[in-house]
C-alpha cells in the first residue's frame, strides 16, 4: 500500500501523502502493535468474513518480518457453511497463524438452533455464550474483533478499545474517552478489553482493499448459479440436511453473500457481481445495509445493542 | 456517487483508491441543528442505505418543521438516548464523495460536552461549529456556547474552523444577519489566534449551502459545506518539522532482524539517516524501513513502519528515536511540564495527586504540583482553582517520575498529548495539551541550574539580569561564605525552588566533574560552561529563548 515519489528537484525523496487506505492502514497497524504491546494475551476473533480477512492482513503487516503473534479464535457454531470452514482451515494454514476453534459442544449436542430457540436464543447460546467461554478459557485479556462503526447505529460510539467488565458485558455508560491515539489499556482482574482495529473503515474501505492486496476471501461472496429457497423473503441457500417447509420450494438462482453468518440466518442477495470491481460497482449502486440480511438484527428495534450488552462483538 | 455513471468502472476504481481521508468534527449545543446537518450531509451526499431511510420515515418521532423528513433521525444512537432524545456521547458517522473520504466525529451539546467536544476535536483536520442563527437574533449576540465551542477547538489545535449559520430559513435567508454574525465571530476567533475561519450560511433543513448551493441566498458566493470539506487543504505541519519517532514494540522474528516498530509522530524518516536514541542519547544510523510491502526510502506522519538501525543500541518501547546533530531540534526533555488539561471524569482533579499519564507509547506517573489557572470556558477569564471539575479546564504543572520527551501541542498534536488515567479505578480522568517544561517558558531544552562563567563577573551580573528579564530567577553564589565544596548542595536547593545559579569563580576540574556529576541527578538542568561562549549562546544554553 505504500508508494513514494520524489517532488523536490534535488534528490531527497519526500513521501507521497496517504490516500485514505493507506492512512486507515496506517491506523488499524498502530492499534494492533499497541495491543500486543501492552495486553499480556491477546487474541483475534476470527470469523472468517471479509472483514477477518482485512484484519487478519493488517496483522500480518503490523508484525512483519515477525509472525502474527497471537492465536486466532473462530466461534464455530456449527451452522456455518462448509465453504466457510474449508476457507478457514486452508487460509490460516497457508499464512502459518495458529487457529483455535471453540463450540459449545453441550448446546450443540442439545440441538439448539434457531428455528426452536428464536434467533436471539440461538445466537446467545452459540455465539456469546461459546464466545465468552473461548475467551475464559484461553485466559485472553485483549480480543481483536473485525466490528466497524458504519456497520449499525449503536456501533457508531463504540470505542476502538470496548471495555469489557468481569462478565464479559458491555456498558454503553461506561466506556473510556478516547483522544488522539493514546488507548488506555489497564484492566482489573477478569476484566477484558475488545479491540476494534477496523473501527474507521467502512464496507466500501474494506472492499476497496481487499481489491488493491488481492486477498483471498470465500467464495461465497461472489455471485454464482446456487440452490436456495425463498423463506421470510430471503434468499436461504440450501445446504446439506436443510428440511423444505410446507410450500417451499427448492430453485436455482445466481446469488452472493453479502455478509456471512449462520446458515439458518444468512440470506442471499440476487446479483451479478462475480469479481470485486463488480461487487463494489453494486454496492455503490444498491444501498441497503449489510446486515439487513441477517435475520438476527430485525428481531426488534436495537436488538444489536441489547446482544452487545451481554457480551456479543 | 455516479457509479453507474462511470463508463470505465476500473477507472473509477484507481480514482477512489486515490482518495483522501478529511476528519471533521461537529459542534454545537442542543437544537442547533447538528444532527439534521449530518443527516442532511449523509443523505443529500447519498450516503444513506434506503434500508435506514425507510425506517426514519417511518418513525414515530418528527421533530422537522414542514412536514420535513426528519434527517436528525439518521445519526440517533443508542437506546438510552432514544428514550431520553438526546445524545450523549461522541459517535462517529462515515461518507465519501468522489473527492474524499470523511470521518464525522459527532459529538452532540449537553452538559458533559467539554469533555466530548475535546474527544472529536483530538483527531480533527476540521471544526464545523453552528451557530442558530434565529437565536442570535433573539439574544443580539453571539451564544456563550458558540464561543466556547470555538475556543476548544482552538485548545485542541484543530487546524481549520468553519461555522455553519444554521436555520437561515427562520431569519429569511437575510444576508444581514449573516454579515453580524459573521463581524462578531471572526473578532473572536482572531482573539483565539484561529488561523484559518470560514463562515457559511446554511439551513441543513432546507438543504441550502450544505450539498446544493442555495437559490434562496444569491448574495453568498462562497462554496457550500461540502465544497469547503472536499477542497480545504489537509495540514501537512506533521512532515515538516524534526523526526520524532516513538516506539511501540521491538520486532524479533529470530536473531537475525532485530526492528523498532512504530507510527512515525513528526518529520520525516529517511533511510541512512543518523538517528539519536532517547532517553540514551546514543546516535546511530537507519539502515532500513522496513514495511510488508517492501523497504522505504522514507517514512511520514501517519506511517506504520519497522525501522532497522546500524547499530546494536538500547532502544525499547517508550523510548523514541529522533534527529540527530541538532541540539536545537532535540524534543524538551524533562520531568516538569506544563499542560493545559481537560478534565473528563465526576471525580475531580486535585493538587497532590499521583495519576498514570501515558504520552506517546510511554507511561509514567505523573503528580499535580499545581492549578496555575482554571479558563471559565464561557468568558475565558482565567480564575484561580485547587481542584478541576469534570468538563473544566485548566493549565496544570505535573512532575513526572520519568523523564518525558515531547514537543508542545502547538508544534505537534503526537508528541505534545498525553492522557491522565485513575491508578485505581483505572478510567481515563484527563486529557493534557502540553504547554511547556516548568520554569523555561517554552525555552529550549530544560533551564540550567547552575552557569559557570569563570572569572567573568561583569558577564555574570549580566547574564542574571538577562535571565531574569526573560522570567527566570537567577542568583549569584559567588559570595565567599560558600565554600567550593559546599556548591553542589547550595545549587541543588536552588534548583528545587527553580532558581539558576551563576558563578564567576575560577573552579578546579575535580569540582567541576563532581557538580556536573551531581546535577544529572537534578528534574532539570545541567551545567553550562560558558567559557569562550558567545554571551547569547551561553543564554540559550541555560535555557531561555532569544
Ligand atoms: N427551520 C429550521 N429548523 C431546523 C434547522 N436545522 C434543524 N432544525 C430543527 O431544529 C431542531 C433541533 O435539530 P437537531 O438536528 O435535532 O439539533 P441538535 O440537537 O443540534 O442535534 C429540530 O426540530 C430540527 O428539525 C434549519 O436549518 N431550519
Amino acid at each position: 500500500m505504500t508508494q513514494t515519489v520524489a517532488l523536490e528537484s534535488d534528490t531527497i525523496l519526500t513521501p507521497a501523502r496517504l490516500n485514505h487506505l493507506q492512512a486507515l492502514e496506517a491506523e488499524s497497524i498502530a492499534i494492533l502493535r499497541e495491543a500486543v504491546a501492552e495486553f499480556a494475551r491477546p487474541v483475534m476473533l476470527y470469523s472468517i468474513g471479509k472483514d477477518s480477512s482485512v484484519m487478519l492482513r493488517l496483522a500480518q503487516k503490523a508484525f512483519y518480518p515477525g509472525k502474527i503473534p497471537f492465536p486466532l479464535l473462530h466461534i464455530d457454531t456449527s451452522y456455518k457453511f462448509p465453504e466457510m470452514i474449508a476457507f478457514r482451515d486452508a487460509y490460516t494454514k497457508e499464512i502459518g497463524a495458529e487457529l483455535i476453534v471453540h463450540r459449545n459442544e453441550e448446546a450443540i449436542a442439545a440441538g439448539a438452533n434457531p428455528v426452536t430457540l428464536g434467533t436471539q436464543n440461538c445466537c446467545g447460546l452459540l455465539k456469546t455464550r461459546s464466545l465468552l467461554d473461548g475467551l475464559a478459557e484461553g485466559g485472553f485479556d485483549a480480543a481483536f474483533g473485525g466490528a466497524r462503526r458504519d456497520e449499525e447505529k449503536s456501533r457508531a460510539k463504540e470505542r476502538v478499545y470496548s471495555f469489557r467488565d468481569g462478565a464479559g458485558q458491555w456498558d454503553p455508560k461506561n466506556q473510556r474517552p478516547e483522544l488522539w491515539g493514546l488507548y488506555n489499556s489497564r484492566l482489573r482482574k477478569g476484566e477484558s478489553i475488545r479491540v476494534f482495529p477496523l473501527s474507521n473503515w467502512t464496507e466500501l474501505d474494506i472492499w476497496l482493499y481487499l481489491y488493491a492486496e488481492k486477498i483471498p476471501i470465500v467464495p461465497l461472496y461472489f455471485a454464482q448459479e446456487r440452490p436456495l429457497v425463498i423463506r421470510g423473503g430471503q434468499l436461504m441457500p440450501y445446504h446439506e440436511g436443510m428440511k423444505l417447509l410446507p410450500g417451499e420450494e427448492l430453485r436455482t438462482e445466481k446469488v452472493r453473500m453479502r455478509s456471512l453468518g449462520c446458515m439458518p440466518c444468512t440470506g442471499a442477495i440476487r446479483s451479478e457481481a462475480d469479481t470485486l470491481p463488480k461487487i463494489i460497482e453494486e454496492l455503490l449502486q444498491f444501498r441497503r445495509s449489510e446486515r439487513e440480511n441477517r435475520a438476527i438484527d430485525h428481531d426488534e428495534e436495537g436488538s444489536m445493542e441489547t446482544k452487545k450488552r451481554e457480551g456479543y462483538f | 456517487m455516479s457509479a453507474t455513471a462511470t463508463r470505465n468502472f476500473e477507472e473509477f476504481l484507481e480514482a477512489h483508491l486515490g482518495q483522501e481521508l478529511l476528519r471533521f468534527t461537529t459542534a454545537g449545543s442542543v437544537d442547533d441543528g447538528k444532527s439534521t446537518l449530518i443527516g442532511r450531509l449523509l443523505h443529500d451526499t447519498k450516503s444513506v442505505y434506503e434500508d435506514q431511510l425507510a425506517a426514519v420515515k417511518n418513525s414515530r418521532v418528527n421533530r422537522a418543521a414542514n412536514g420535513h423528513v426528519d434527517l436528525s433521525l439518521l445519526t440517533d444512537g443508542l437506546k438510552a438516548e432514544r428514550e431520553q432524545g438526546i445524545t450523549i456521547d461522541v459517535a462517529y458517522r462515515y461518507f465519501s464523495t468522489s473527492r474524499r473520504k470523511f470521518i464525522i466525529a459527532d459529538t452532540p451539546g449537553h452538559e458533559q460536552y467539554t469533555r466530548n467536544m475535546a474527544t472529536g476535536a483530538s483527531t480533527a483536520d476540521v471544526a464545523v461549529v453552528l451557530i442558530d442563527a434565529k437565536a442570535y437574533l433573539r439574544e443580539g449576540k453571539l451564544l456563550p456556547q458558540s464561543r466556547r465551542h470555538t475556543y476548544i477547538a482552538s485548545l485542541l489545535g484543530i487546524p481549520h474552523v468553519v461555522a455553519a449559520v444554521n436555520k437561515m430559513d427562520l431569519v429569511d435567508y437575510a444576508e444581514s444577519t449573516f454579515t453580524a454574525i459573521r463581524s462578531e465571530f471572526v473578532e473572536f476567533a482572531t482573539k483565539l489566534g484561529l488561523k484559518s475561519v470560514t463562515m457559511i450560511p446554511v439551513s441543513a433543513l432546507e438543504g441550502d449551502n450544505v450539498v446544493s448551493p442555495s437559490t434562496k441566498m444569491p448574495w453568498y458566493d462562497g462554496p457550500t459545506l461540502l465544497e469547503f470539506l472536499e477542497t480545504v487543504p489537509l495540514a501537512t505541519s506533521d512532515h515538516s518539522g524534526p523526526l520524532r519517532f516513538p516506539v511501540q514494540l521491538v520486532v524479533r522474528p529470530d536473531a537475525n532482524f532485530r526492528g523498532f516498530a512504530g507510527q512515525v509522530a513528526r518529520g520525516i524518516l529517511r533511510q541512512g539517516e543518523r538517528v539519536m536514541a532517547l532517553p540514551s542519547k546514543k546516535e546511530t544510523t537507519v539502515k532500513k524501513i522496513v514495511t510488508w510491502d517492501g523497504d522505504l526510502e522514507v517514512a511520514a506522519p501517519p506511517q506504520s513502519v519497522t525501522v532497522e538501525l546500524e547499530d546494536e543500541i538500547d532502544l525499547s518501547r517508550g523510548e523514541m528515536l529522533v534527529r540527530a546533530g541538532d541540539e536545537a531540534a532535540l524534543p524538551k526533555v524533562t520531568r516538569r511540564l506544563r499542560a493545559m488539561v481537560v478534565w473528563m471524569h465526576e471525580e475531580p482533579l486535585v493538587v497532590g495527586r499521583t495519576y498514570l499519564a501515558k504520552h506517546t507509547t510511554r507511561s509514567v506517573r505523573a503528580t499535580v504540583k499545581a492549578i496555575r489557572y482554571r479558563v471559565d470556558v464561557n468568558s475565558l477569564e482565567h480564575m484561580q482553582a485547587d481542584h478541576l471539575a469534570m468538563n473544566e479546564i485548566a493549565e496544570v504543572e505535573l512532575e513526572t517520575n520519568l523523564p518525558l520527551f515531547f514537543d508542545t501541542y502547538a508544534e505537534n498534536r503526537t508528541t505534545g498529548s498525553l492522557i491522565l488515567i485513575d491508578g485505581l479505578t483505572n478510567a481515563t480522568v484527563g486529557a493534557g495539551m502540553i504547554a511547556g517544561a516548568v520554569s523555561t517558558e517554552g525555552g529550549h531544552g530544560s533551564q540550567a541550574a547552575l552557569v559557570v562563567v569563570a572569572g567573568r563577573a561583569d558577564l555574570a551580573e549580566r547574564l542574571r539580569d538577562a535571565l531574569e528579564a526573560r522570567g527566570q530567577r537567577a542568583v549569584l553564589v559567588d559570595d565567599a561564605l560558600i565554600p567550593d565544596h559546599a556548591l553542589t548542595a547550595v545549587v541543588r536547593a536552588l534548583d528545587m525552588a527553580d532558581i539558576t545559579a551563576i558563578t564567576a569563580r575560577q573552579l578546579g576540574a575535580d569540582v567541576l566533574a563532581t557538580l556536573v556529576d551531581a546535577t544529572q541527578g537534578f528534574a532539570e538542568g545541567g551545567v553550562v560552561v560558558g567559557d569562550g561562549l558567545p554571551e547569547d549562546e551561553i543564554l540559550r544554553l541555560a535555557g531561555v529563548r532569544i
